[in-house]
């Protein structure tokens, strides 16, 4: 009984630990004062401001349209490299697979001062489409990562037997193998979609004049201090998500239900 | 077959965007001369003498040292964390691992940013201790303000490996165990720690990098007087603007941690043939 309530107390001081910036985060999205650290009272005018803030609506443009752009981008590579990388064998193989982990275990600033260095060496303006390749580039590893594990499980001889009967290699792909890895494929989306959305450290080294996503706005205003209204934009942004999430699990869970009263 | 060329258009990516940029930091790394204008580059070590002076090896050792104790910290916190949940029932388990991911999505910058709030002059910890009769803390501007965002940031990272490798744990070894008469103490020594080593050796390998390298953390919560390797380099390339010296403590950064990963991998065979990555 002790046992059980020290594991209690313990799983609810790690979460606390966890949870208690979004929570301070989130109450101070209320907040009617610019300073952190004091409360004066509800207000629910940063959530109005918000939509009035040029540069963190602009902010939050490229940072959506960054992550969808380059996650579309690194997943269709991504895909092809993976069903690729998986019919190859021996000594090739081996060192795709290593160059494709080098992105995945060196530091995030190491990546992004190599970008850097690279778009100066080619005299690439620095901007959004600096900032796209890097975030294509970090992305990439960790889709083919994601999916070729489905390849693994995957049937080999389903392709060999569509191809028997008479489908084309390219028919035969988008008919039996891609369907067949498709779990793979979408964990692979989603993880380059959070990562970029995410990302701070190689947008911040690959950025232009004037470009900066949400990360980068923040950082440069920790400075000075950060304004209420980013705690807004955040409090909406997790909400989002959060409900986004809850809403996939609910399908899942319903459709497993129905799956199993079927059988 | 056809379908090898799939992977041509990556093979192409991976050149120009991985092999090439590490080629040009490699180069960068060991000549001087101005990398502004890009031209009359000449061969030299300088910046690695440059390293070896005590200022910047004094940096080095700090840092390392920040991202050792911070992987210690979040393996003794997290470990029990992974043990207990995946000691959980299904559902509660699927929830938990999700309550671990769910902070991730809000954006690190500005949750680590929170941290102030809460450990500043007038923070709410502060506060709470003032009214137990505890003085003012200082608690943040310091190494343990940077330590505690390195935990906060990189925990999950050391629970989710360890409880992805514990739930899959064979069920009939740890019965086993049981029937020829081991204790809970003896079965968890003996059966459930070296087989959950696999986890806390990803777990240590993805708390350790992040550590070792951010500048992030200690510019946010470590104030002026926190310089890790990572502030070093972020402040070659962004405003000193000498990249040869930047590029050289990216390489050695690199070097390290590359070392690092080769030793502790050693403790973990089952590594192998795992998404590659075997050199590493």
């Amino acid at each position: 009984m002790v046992e059980k309530s020290i594991k209690r107390l313990y799983t609810f001081m790690i979460f606390l630990f966890l949870y208690a910036p979004i929570i301070v985060l989130i109450v101070f999205s209320f907040n009617d004062s610019k300073s952190r650290g004091v409360w004066s009272g509800f207000t629910l005018r940063w959530y109005f401001e918000l939509f009035k803030d040029r540069e963190v609506l602009r902010a939050l443009y490229y940072t959506i349209f960054i992550a969808i752009t380059s996650s579309l981008i690194s997943t269709i590579i991504g895909t092809f490299a993976a069903i690729g990388i998986f019919g190859m064998n021996g000594f090739g193989k081996k060192l795709v697979l290593n160059l494709n982990y080098l992105p995945v275990l060196n530091p995030d600033i190491v990546t992004a001062v190599a970008l850097m260095t690279l778009f100066r060496f080619v005299k690439l303006e620095f901007g959004v489409l600096t900032m796209l390749l890097a975030h294509v580039t970090f992305c990439l590893p960790y889709v083919i990562l994601s999916i070729l594990p489905k390849l693994k499980q995957m049937n080999r001889h389903l392709a060999e037997a569509a191809m028997d009967l008479g489908a084309t290699p390219l028919y035969a792909l988008r008919k039996v193998v891609i369907p067949e890895i498709m779990p793979g494929i979408i964990t692979g989306a989603l993880l380059a979609f959070t990562l970029s959305i995410d990302d701070f450290v190689i947008s911040f080294f690959t950025t232009g004049h004037g470009i900066s996503n949400l990360s980068i706005t923040i950082f440069s205003m920790a400075r000075r201090g950060i304004n209420p209204i980013i705690n807004a934009l955040s409090t909406l942004m997790f909400i989002t998500m959060v409900s986004l999430l809850l809403i996939i699990n609910y399908r899942t869970e319903k459709q497993e239900k129905s799956l199993e009263e079927r059988r | 077959m056809r379908i090898r060329n799939t992977a041509f258009p990556y093979f192409i990516w991976l050149g120009i965007f991985i092999v090439v940029p590490l080629f040009l930091v490699l180069y960068f790394a060991f000549t001087t001369g101005d990398s502004q204008t890009l031209s009359e580059f000449t061969f030299s070590l300088d910046n690695y003498k440059r390293f070896l002076t005590p200022i910047y090896l004094n940096v080095f050792y700090r840092s390392v040292w920040l991202a050792v104790v911070s992987t210690a910290i979040c393996l003794v916190l997290g470990y029990p964390i992974a043990f207990i949940i995946s000691k959980e029932k299904a559902k509660t388990r699927n929830v938990m691992v999700l309550m671990l991911v769910i902070p991730m999505w809000m954006n690190f910058l500005l949750r680590t940013y929170a941290w102030l709030t809460l450990l500043g002059k007038n923070g709410i910890i502060n506060y709470i201790a003032g009214k137990l009769g505890f003085q003012g803390l200082d608690l943040l501007y310091n190494d343990t303000a940077v330590l505690l965002g390195m935990v906060y940031n990189f925990l999950p990272f050391m629970v989710l490996p360890i409880f992805s490798v514990m739930s899959k744990l064979d069920r009939n070894l740890i019965e086993a165990a049981e029937d020829l008469g081991a204790d809970r103490r003896r079965t968890f020594l003996k059966v459930i720690f070296p087989l959950s080593l696999p986890g806390v050796i990803t777990g240590i390998t993805m708390v350790f990098i992040p550590a070792v390298s951010t500048f992030v953390i200690s510019s946010l919560l470590g104030g002026n007087k926190s310089t890790l390797i990572g502030n070093l380099i972020e402040q070659q390339f962004r405003y000193t603007g000498d990249w040869h010296f930047g590029s050289s403590m990216s390489i050695i950064l690199m070097v390290f941690i590359l070392l690092a990963m080769a030793l502790t991998s050693k403790f973990d065979k089952e590594k192998e043939g795992e998404g590659g990555g075997g050199l590493w």
